[in-house]
């Protein structure tokens, strides 16, 4: 094998470098999951009864359901009376001022070079952070409040706003929908909310920073997003997650709602531990993120960068049920060592007019396992419905897989599908020709992969953009990446 | 500045070069001629450093130093400048964010300020009018889609944003409609310089007459069988390679 692909796979053996553990005292609850458990958790959150027993409805629910396996993923069975329901900061602390958040915390951010002085100095960005389970900080608020926007963790959503909580939760993923999903509706512990009134721009992108934190926690957010009727929001998900050791469970569900021309778009920068060259660690991410454009003219997209997570499981997905209503999915999907991803998405057209993009970026380096799976459905009576499809995957090496597995459902013949798929290498041609002019072999494959994924970078805002070509570089310094 | 020494290098248990000699000074222009196959892209490839080529047996100077044991990216700073037979196409990657990054590079390692992104257009700006390079090629990605001669075109574009002190042109003159031809050509000529030396491996005689070179050598069957100045190129023009099979027999005895 040529120097080149050694050096490759030099880089790609580097070490994760957000792998740290901070500190912060956690209170938890014991492993093991029953009724009890989840009536303490909703007792913890001071929950309505309406939520204790959709809690607990999905609880049984989930009882009668097997973990799916047609994913083309591997993973040891993953014991789920092993895991702690909860684990909360045990300072519990003002989300007025920064100066009252726990010091390590900060600390931790700041290693991640995200820090919330920075972000709300530089960007403007409102920032609620979800550390483990709880929410820490919380800002603009006020600025947002002025609009009518509604932007807080899912616990005060639950409390402050239960008509819209009661309204919306599990409106777009039912508590029945899928093993994992079913088993967020019982045991979610936090995450965020969302609603965006009628007519009003969001002025600035949300964000949250979500962290996994104490050991052998499992983690299970919850986020709703609501655009009303003529609203727009752009909302930025970024994480990245400390070295760990043991598997972490984390199974995510995202709900958006967009009403009659309304707007959301969503991005995730997702960078979870990915676990050593060995395949030793790292984040089972099994996410079920899903929106439903219900209004005419609706828009809904998807923009992911995946990098972290040992397996990730995931495929965003667009009802396009409102007439004339728009559903986009741009990803980037990287796979090093022993990682393995199976993500794509579903559009499934139920209106006219409607119309779906899908472009799909896979780079697999290492040993690892990258999966495209995506659905394009056509109802009956989804007149003149569109669908673009790339999906495209680069290899780096020659011990990683790449696989694309495209259904399409396509039941009304006014329809117009098209599909294009690519596999491509990295060429040692293109690393020498870079060589050449100076760049040395890291930077070449950073450059030639960010080239590779400049469609799905410039979904992103300009500042996401940036640190996500950066992550990139990263995880390709693992994998290439 | 540049002494080959009897450079053998194959690639897949090949011999292609069989004992290389050659010796560059500042300044001088060097012509390589020699028919298809006989190594002359193998010889720019050993001397950039790609990998794939194993050197079997000599050595390479180049400015008092081992250049065999530089990594190919360290030769590029070093000065080095290899305009490619075939340049490659990046997709996604624009023509001015390779140059910039590049040029950053190679004046990192020597020692100079990088060049921020005004300061940088400027230069490029300069060097555009060199090569009547049409401005709408720099944003797109580097030699995607380009035409033949667009891409050759492009490596001296590179070349001249770079300031190699040894530049070594692989067949750029291939592919060049007449015009396109003059204007590399005066591009090249621009560049050239007293503490500059170029290389350039050609099969026409027509791109010497442009660039006149100091030296011309004939490489055949991976060693240099004839050295000479401009004249050689005609005769060879007139010639051909055959009458060289005696030569190459006389070099090997
Ligand atoms: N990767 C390779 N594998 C096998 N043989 C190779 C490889 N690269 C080059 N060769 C062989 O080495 C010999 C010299 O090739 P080279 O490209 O150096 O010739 P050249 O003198 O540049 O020819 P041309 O004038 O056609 O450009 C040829 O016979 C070629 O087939
Ligand atoms: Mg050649």
């Amino acid at each position: 094998m040529s120097t080149e692909v050694n050096q490759i796979e030099e880089l790609a053996n580097k070490e994760y470098k957000y792998g740290f553990v901070s500190d912060i005292e956690a209170e938890s609850f014991p492993s093991g999951l029953d009724e009890d458990i989840i009536r303490q958790l909703s007792e913890i959150k001071k929950e309505p009864e309406f939520m204790l027993e959709w809690r607990l409805k999905a609880y049984k629910h989930w009882l009668t359901m097997e973990e799916p396996n047609w994913a083309n993923i591997k993973y040891p069975p993953i014991d789920y009376q092993a895991i702690s329901y909860y684990s909360a900061p045990k300072k519990k602390p003002a989300k007025k001022n920064l100066d009252e958040v726990d010091p390590e915390l900060l600390r931790t951010y700041e290693k991640l070079g995200i820090s919330l002085e920075e972000q709300k100095v530089l960007s403007g960005v409102a920032v609620d952070a979800v550390f483990d389970s709880v929410s820490v900080a919380t800002t603009f608020k006020s600025k947002l409040a002025e609009l009518g926007i509604i932007f807080c963790s899912m616990s005060d959503a639950i409390q402050n706003h239960p008509e819209l909580v009661k309204k919306y939760l599990g409106s777009v993923v039912p508590y029945t929908d899928n093993f994992f999903a079913t088993l967020n509706s019982a045991v979610f512990s936090d995450g965020s909310f969302v609603y965006i009134p009628k007519g009003v721009r969001c002025p600035m992108e949300l964000s949250t920073y979500f962290r996994i934190n104490a050991a052998n926690t499992g983690q299970f957010e919850r986020t709703l997003i609501i655009a009303d009727e003529g609203a727009y929001v752009s909302y930025l998900e970024g994480c990245t997650a400390p070295m760990r050791d043991e598997n972490q469970l984390h199974a995510a569900v995202v709900e958006l709602v967009a009403l009659d021309n309304a707007q959301i778009k969503y991005s995730t920068v997702q960078n979870w531990y990915p676990g050593d060259k060995n395949g030793i660690g790292g984040i089972y991410n099994f996410v079920t993120k899903r929106g439903a454009c219900r209004g005419v003219n609706s828009k809904i997209s998807w923009t992911q960068v995946e990098t972290g997570s040992a397996i990730t499981w995931k495929y965003p997905s667009c009802l396009l049920i409102g007439d004339n209503s728009i559903g986009e999915f741009y990803s980037v999907a990287v796979t090093n060592n022993f990682q393995q991803a199976d993500t794509g998405t579903k559009m499934i057209h139920m209106g006219k007019n409607t119309r779906s993009t899908i472009i799909s970026k896979g780079i697999s380096a290492g040993k690892s396992n990258n999966s495209y799976r995506g659905q394009v459905k056509i109802i009956k009576r989804a007149d003149n419905a569109r669908n673009f499809s790339q999906c495209d995957s680069l290899l780096i090496g020659d011990k990683c897989g790449a696989h694309t597995f495209p259904y399409l459902d396509i039941n009304n013949p006014s329809a117009q599908i098209e599909h294009e798929a690519t596999t491509s290498k990295i060429g040692e041609d293109q690393i020498f020709y870079l060589n050449q002019r100076g760049i040395s072999t890291e930077d070449a494959i950073g450059m030639i992969v960010n080239g590779y994924c400049k469609e799905v970078f410039k979904e992103l805002p300009m500042e996401f953009a940036v640190e996500a070509q950066k992550l990139l570089s990263v995880s390709l310094e693992g994998s290439v990446g | 500045m540049l002494q080959i020494k009897n450079i053998h290098a194959s690639i897949e248990g090949k011999e292609i070069l069989k004992g290389i000699n050659l010796k560059v000074n500042a300044g001088e222009v060097h012509a390589i001629m020699g028919p298809n196959g006989s190594g002359k892209s193998t010889l720019a490839q050993v001397l950039a450093g790609r990998q794939e080529y194993e050197v079997t047996k000599g050595e390479v100077i180049y400015n008092n130093k081992d250049l065999l044991s530089l990594s190919p990216e360290d030769r590029a700073r070093e000065g080095i400048f290899l305009a490619f037979q075939y340049p490659i196409e990046i997709p996604g990657v624009s023509n001015t964010n390779l140059l910039k990054t590049a040029l950053n590079e190679i004046r990192k390692y020597n020692g100079q300020e990088e060049l921020d992104a005004m300061e940088f257009l400027a230069l490029l700006k300069s060097k555009m009018k060199l090569v009547e390079m049409d401005q709408s090629l720099l944003n797109r990605a580097v030699n995607e889609g380009f035409s033949g001669g667009e891409k050759k075109r492009n490596e001296i574009l590179q070349m001249a944003v770079l300031e190699p002190k040894l530049a070594i042109l692989d067949e750029t003159d291939s592919g060049l409609d007449i015009d396109a031809l003059r204007i590399v050509a005066s591009g090249v000529n621009k560049l050239r310089s007293e503490d500059r030396a170029i290389i350039v491996v050609t099969h026409y005689q027509r791109l010497l007459n442009y660039i006149v070179p100091d030296f011309v050598h004939v490489l055949y069957n991976g060693r240099i069988v004839k050295s000479g100045t401009k004249e050689l190129a005609l005769e060879l023009e007139e010639k051909g390679y055959d009458w060289l099979k005696d030569q190459k027999e006389l070099v090997m005895n």
